[in-house]
């Protein structure tokens, strides 16, 4: 069961959902210790796809775990980095590269967007930004619901 | 023995549209004129983007390479014309996103001067796999809109058989008269494409399909098979019915097989190519020319002359405008493709690409008319000529129910706005499912991306466990050696006997002492020379 809901979980590994992983977190829901509404990253669409795979009712997102459905990554204003591997120890998927007195870089490609890696820099370089869009990645919106409203 | 009267069949659906095609067939294709600047996309196909070859400042020759990949499914794209590349960069392209993509932007210097051409005089002295290369080489891409790279198309691949090739003049969406004029005025490069094509699939049959609103197409290529004296090759006229030119629906109509959903043309022995997709395969071999032009129709109420124009990739549609007169002062809407599958173009300066077949200028009112709710009548129903059920998918689509709109098979619908067409509500339908797919796609690579953050999660935390394990193993040793070393020292003692002295710290005395030694020798040989 922890393997399936781990299966829907955005790994991000970014522990936003107060668990220190997608793991534990999808332990936490196995146990009955935490809710299905807990994950930002997944936003609504894993909430949902949880509900159904555990036949729970929906439950609208946590305030707590607002819905930021941009994804995003970080990248390091190499100027600044001091080269102290502080955010390679708390990136928790490897995707940090530098060593001790070296500049830093971040593996865009697999960057999960957690943003684990920010609080421990001592000299702030590490920056968000947002995942770009190109014409293979976009999405057509949905159409604008101008629906008329029925007469009363 | 030529078949003479092919027995048709009848695709599910469909509608009959006025055509709106003489329009644009009045006057011979233009040959639009060479333009100051062309900007031309690196990403024009469906496959992997080519990698630049080009860099700023560099003078390019016509036909010459500016970005090609080495995947399989990909297709390289060239200069229409000679100049310098004055800048790369990511600029405005065709596409209903309305985003930038990577273009290489040339300054003609008005001389067009080509690359030195390799023509292939006898290509029946080639295998088809190097006849493929040159297409590929050409960077052919299916041109009825779908960009697919033909190199690819026309590998049946091992085991496939191919028995009937189908040439695809049916165009039948309205406005659009590229194929009918390209039929008209090059029927003979046509149907040596059509012979090379053959060759490269080993079909038995070749059918031309054309629709019976093209009377001039028609008889032209009976004429060029007639002359040569093809019995392989014939043109079968269809009825006129939107969207016969669909791939699925055009092989129903002249086989009566059906294409299976999730499948290919070549699971029922089947091969489509649109008619300019042949002519510039013909072009690449006979010729040796890559794909740097082809003929667009601009048309609509909104262009003041509507025709066929000979366009180089790369040329502004602004510029195209120009030359056929200008706007019309209601002019509205601006449109790449046709009214029923185009999609709307926010600005004109965008560049023709390969698969700009069209551009329609309308005089609509831009505003849409409001929509209305659903009324399940099914008008939608009747006319999908892919046999779904829009209703179904419309209802999931917009409900982000995207696992039930998928048992709908809505990968099997092909867009053509038959059932937005008839809705009676205004409902923008297709919007819905081009919003389904996108959000599907957009989904699975989540999924995949997610799969791989968990492999390289999973791997941290194997490592830092292991470097875990490794630096308790390492301590433990040192606390037992440290514990021997106490005990040798206790016992030693109880014998009443000194410890010995340390035998790292005796090495190191003794190394000291040999290094003194040295230093002592070498001072008094180096002395006594001096002396």
């Amino acid at each position: 069961m922890v393997d399936k809901i781990d299966a829907l979980l955005p790994q991000t590994q970014c522990g936003q959902c107060t668990y220190p992983g997608c793991r534990p977190y999808a332990e936490a829901i196995v146990s009955g210790e935490a809710n299905i509404n807990q994950c930002p990253p997944g936003g609504e669409a894993t909430m949902l796809a949880l509900s159904d795979l555990l036949g729970v009712e929906p439950v609208p997102l946590d305030e707590e775990h607002d819905d930021s459905p941009e994804k995003t990554v970080v990248y390091i204003d190499e100027q600044t980095c001091i080269g102290c591997t502080l955010c390679i120890q708390a990136c928790p998927v490897d995707a940090i590269l530098g060593a001790a007195k070296q500049m830093h870089t971040i593996i865009e490609s697999e960057c999960t967007g957690c943003d684990l890696c920010i609080p421990p820099c001592p000299v702030d370089c590490i920056h968000i930004k947002p995942v770009k869009v190109d014409t293979d990645t976009w999405r057509w919106p949905l159409p604008e619901q101008n629906e008329m409203t029925p007469r009363a | 023995m030529s078949r003479s009267a092919h027995h048709l069949w009848h695709f599910h659906g469909g509608l009959k549209l006025p055509g709106n095609k003489a329009q644009s067939t009045a006057r011979p294709v233009f040959n639009a004129s060479i333009p100051k600047r062309l900007v031309i996309p690196v990403q024009q196909h469906i496959g992997e983007q080519g990698k630049l070859l080009v860099q700023v400042g560099d003078r390019v020759l016509k036909g010459q390479t500016l970005a090609e990949s080495s995947q399989y499914i990909s297709a390289p794209v060239h200069a229409s014309t000679s100049g310098t590349v004055i800048d790369i960069d990511e600029l405005p392209a065709p596409h209903p996103s309305g985003l930038n993509t990577l273009c290489v932007v040339i300054e003609a210097d008005g001389k067009d001067q080509w690359i030195e051409l390799e023509p292939v005089k006898y290509p029946i002295s080639k295998s088809p796999a190097q006849l493929r290369q040159l297409v590929r080489k050409a960077g052919v891409v299916g041109l009825g809109g779908a960009t697919f790279p033909t190199a690819v198309k026309v590998n049946p691949g091992p085991g496939a058989y191919i028995d009937t090739l189908i040439i695809n003049g049916a165009e039948c969406e309205p406005y659009i008269s590229c194929d009918d004029m390209l039929m008209r005025e090059h029927a003979d490069e046509l149907v040596s494409g059509c012979e090379l094509i053959q060759y490269m699939v080993a079909s038995k049959h070749c059918l031309i399909a054309i629709e019976d609103n093209k009377p001039e197409a028609i008889s032209a290529l009976q004429a060029v098979i007639k002359d040569r004296a093809l019995h392989n090759i014939e043109v079968v006229v269809i009825p006129t019915l939107y969207p016969t030119g669909g791939e699925k629906q055009l092989i129903k109509v002249l086989t009566h097989k059906e294409v299976p959903s999730d499948g290919f043309p070549s699971d029922v022995g089947v091969l489509v190519q649109n008619v300019g997709t042949a002519v510039a395969v013909h072009k690449a071999i006979h010729l040796g020319e890559p794909l740097i032009s082809r003929i667009v129709t601009i048309t609509g109420e909104g262009v003041n002359e509507p025709q066929n124009m000979q366009v180089l990739i790369g040329t502004s549609i602004s510029e195209l405008i120009e030359q056929c007169g200008g706007y019309h002062k209601d002019a509205s809407k601006l449109i790449m493709g046709g009214p029923m599958m185009g999609f709307t173009l926010q600005t004109d300066h965008l560049p023709v690409t390969k698969a700009c077949n069209c551009i329609l200028v309308e005089n609509t009112p831009a505003e849409a008319p409001p929509q209305m709710p659903c009324i399940r009548c099914g008008a939608c129903a009747t006319v999908c000529p892919a046999q779904l059920l829009p209703q179904q998918l419309y209802w999931h689509a917009s409900s982000k129910n995207f696992d039930l709109v998928q048992d709908y098979h809505l990968f099997d619908c092909i867009e053509c706005g038959c059932c937005n067409h008839v809705c009676p509500s205004q409902i923008p339908l297709v919007q819905y499912y081009r919003f389904a797919k996108t959000e599907i796609w957009s989904q699975e690579r989540d999924r995949i991306k997610s799969d791989h953050a968990r492999v390289r999660h999973d791997f941290r935390q194997a490592r830092l466990e292991l470097e875990k394990k490794e630096r308790e193993e390492k301590l433990r040793k040192k606390k037992e050696m440290l514990a021997k070393k106490k005990q040798a020292e206790a016992e030693a003692a109880k014998d009443g006997k000194t410890v010995d002295v340390d035998p790292k710290k005796a090495a190191i005395e003794a190394a000291m002492k040999r290094v003194q030694e040295k230093k002592a020798a070498q001072q008094t040989g180096s002395d006594s020379p001096k002396e």
